[in-house]
């Protein structure tokens, strides 16, 4: 008989919530992720086939990270959960009142002080530092989906570190456009070896992956794949020689904490105005703080 | 200000009551109750716990009811509490010739063993709306109804698959285990890898949207892959589950569920390994289902492709086409993620879209200048060539 037998808890510390087990997954649950995470992490960038699991909250919305969170969370974590670099934003703020309701974990909005970020299409301005742990939300995998839909296919040209078709689609773009047209779920290639999707954060995002002290580690629930870049790995948006990456600040100041540096947030005013704020709202808290502090 | 994603706690708060409130409808109504659904709108249950892939009526009915209906959102609800269930054991393979049928219809046949049993079928009303209905006039259907009971039982024996005495003479492909006779992957718990075997694609049919199986199945009706099915044999009924705890050394009976099935005869004209025969495309689903059974069946067949050295040109016979966009939990989630905000993404391509318009305009410009001739206005609303 199998082992995993539910226990309707009432709830205390290991279980907060009546009939759940702690972080919501039962154990066993959580030991097949937990594997997965290991040989996402002995192999860079190599996506990770697990038994996803249903979770009480929609595909597309972050049950993988949701996932990898419930595996990797522990009593003395304090979790940060942030969608477009924001905090506030709705399903940020469910994510973190799951497992605040489910762990009884500290949450935090301050990114130094966090020990898990789980992400939607942002990393922090703050550098991140070791000990921490980055938990990507990934709605598709895959880096060459657009190029080979059928994963039976890309499965064999990761294998065999076949690329030619992703080198093939940055050429054109750059004959086409004298750029390359992607912005946002940039490729990057890990450890020199796997292609990877860094998830849709934007382009200006990517340099920050790369040896980053920080483990990174991306959950993608519908699509069954967990993959992982440990810290300080090398993370190299793909470019050719001629055409090296670059990334481009707006051009904008940021209308709250005066940052430069940060990526923003276009937003219209009533008055048909244009306001340019910082994505990280921790980040322009914090600036603004210190500014205050200096004044 | 974006002010419709941000500000998330109370705005959450306000929408899960506002949804609560238009669950209840009208306070002057009496509320819906759940035994009420499980007992009068069982197909709605039965398509419920196909797709959640979960046998259990009133919790179903739950779902249907905490979803205002809407069985796609039930189908999630259950799913979600499946994912929380023990697996204690598998069942050993259920018998559907020892179904307890309430239905049984064979189109190759006009009379055969266990006979043609139309039971309750909307196949032969007449689709007229009963505007009786609408006043509560709903007369208890026990005088007009001879077996108003489900679990009387209709036939005594088993009803033998219509197939058999055809299989037995080899003009119907017999139905075999694989050879070795695999354990099947559980897509639950494995995640699919495809090519998947056929064991795992029928798990995926079964509790794939109906909609997106009756689709894809009507697809192969209307040229979209060969066939030419006829229904050899669809079932409805009350089947025994029984399992082979590890303490004991044979079966014990754990209960029942129903289920509908389906087996699709099509033509096959012979390969090189194969003589000509009749081949199968089967159908299997929990509950009432009997739409989305012979779907499946035709389905099922399509996908047969290895196996009869059949060119897999149809959208129908691509498995990773039809199985990997056929959970409508998973495509309703990542449909309706989009609104979720996406403005970091947005932002960053409409940057992109600002810089390819000034270097348009730019090359646009120069154009202009060096052949010293007035800007023509049509010039700079022309699209750009390919794309």
């Amino acid at each position: 008989m199998d082992l995993t037998r539910t226990t309707h808890t009432t709830p205390h510390a290991d279980a907060p919530v009546e009939g759940y087990n702690y972080a919501y997954l039962d154990e066993r649950t959580k030991r097949m992720l937990r594997r997965a995470l290991l040989k996402a992490v002995a192999i860079p960038g190599h996506q990770v086939p697990f038994g996803s699991r249903e979770m009480p909250l929609a595909y597309g919305w972050g049950t993988g990270g949701i996932q990898v969170t419930a595996a990797v969370i522990g009593r003395g974590d304090v979790l940060k959960v942030i969608d477009q670099g924001s905090d506030d934003t709705t399903n940020a703020v469910n994510i973190r009142e799951f497992f605040a309701r489910t762990t009884n974990v500290a949450t935090t909005t301050r990114t130094p002080e966090a020990t898990l970020i789980q992400t939607r299409h942002r990393i922090p301005e703050t550098p991140l530092r070791e000990g921490q742990i980055m938990v990507y939300q990934v709605p598709q995998p895959e880096p060459l989906y657009k190029l080979e839909p059928r994963r039976a296919e890309t499965l064999a040209l990761h294998a065999v570190e076949d690329y030619g078709l992703m080198n093939v689609k940055l050429y054109e773009d750059i004959a086409q456009w004298g750029h390359v047209e992607t912005t946002s779920d940039y490729p990057v290639r890990v450890n020199g070896r796997y292609i990877a999707s860094p998830s849709p954060i934007p382009a200006f995002d990517n340099p920050k992956m790369d040896h980053m002290p920080a483990l990174q580690l991306f959950g993608a629930g519908r699509e069954k794949r967990i993959y992982a870049i440990p810290p300080y790995t090398s993370v190299q948006s793909l470019d050719f020689e001629d055409h090296p990456f670059t990334v481009q600040t707006q051009g904008h100041a940021c209308a709250l904490c005066g940052c430069t540096t940060s990526y923003l947030d276009e937003i219209a005013s009533d008055d048909g105005s244009t306001l340019w704020t910082c994505s990280d709202t921790d980040w322009c808290e914090q600036q603004q703080l210190t500014q205050g502090a200096a004044r | 200000m974006y002010i419709a994603v941000k500000g998330g706690e109370a705005a959450i708060a306000a929408s899960r009551a506002l949804v609560a409130a238009a669950r209840r409808g009208d306070p002057a109504l009496p509320p819906l109750e759940v035994a009420q659904v499980q007992a009068q709108m069982g197909l709605a249950v039965s398509r419920v716990m196909a797709e959640a892939s979960l046998y259990d009526r009133e919790l179903a009915a739950l779902a249907l009811v905490q979803a205002q209906g809407d069985t796609v959102e039930a189908a999630f609800l259950l799913r979600a509490y499946r994912t929380t269930l023990p697996r204690l054991a598998y069942s050993e393979p259920v018998d559907t010739d020892g179904m307890r049928a309430q239905r049984r219809v064979s189109a190759i046949f006009k009379d055969l063993p266990g006979g043609q049993l139309l039971g309750p079928s909307y196949d032969y009303t007449q689709r007229l709306l009963d505007f009786a209905l609408l006043h509560g006039a709903d007369a208890p259907a026990t005088e007009a109804a001879p077996q108003s009971d489900p679990h009387a039982a209709t036939a005594p024996d088993d009803i033998p698959n219509a197939l058999a005495t055809l299989a037995a003479q080899g003009l119907v492909e017999r139905c075999a285990p694989s050879p070795g006779d695999p354990v099947p992957p559980d897509i639950t718990r494995d995640p699919p890898k495809f090519p998947l075997p056929r064991a795992g694609r029928l798990q995926m049919l079964a509790r794939a949207d109906e909609g997106w199986v009756l689709g894809m199945g009507y697809s192969t009706q209307r040229g979209y892959a060969h066939s030419h099915p006829f229904v050899g044999d669809v079932r409805f009924g009350a089947v025994t589950v029984s399992l082979v705890p590890d303490e004991l050394d044979f079966a014990i009976e754990i209960g029942e569920v129903e289920l509908t099935e389906c087996q699709m005869v099509n033509q096959f004209a012979g390969s090189d390994g194969a003589p000509p025969q009749f081949t199968l495309g089967y159908g299997l689903v929990l509950g009432h289902g009997e739409r989305k059974a012979m779907a499946m069946s035709l389905v099922d067949r399509a996908l047969r492709t290895d196996e009869f050295d059949e060119l897999p040109e149809a959208p129908a016979q691509d498995q990773e086409f039809v199985l990997a966009q056929g959970d409508n939990v998973e495509a309703s989630g990542f449909v309706q993620h989009l609104k979720l905000p996406h403005y970091v993404t947005f932002e960053s391509e409409l940057q992109l879209v600002r810089q390819l318009r000034a270097e348009r305009e730019a090359r646009d410009d120069g154009a202009a200048a060096l052949q010293a001739l007035p800007a023509q206005p049509g010039e700079h609303g022309e699209p750009h060539g390919a794309n």
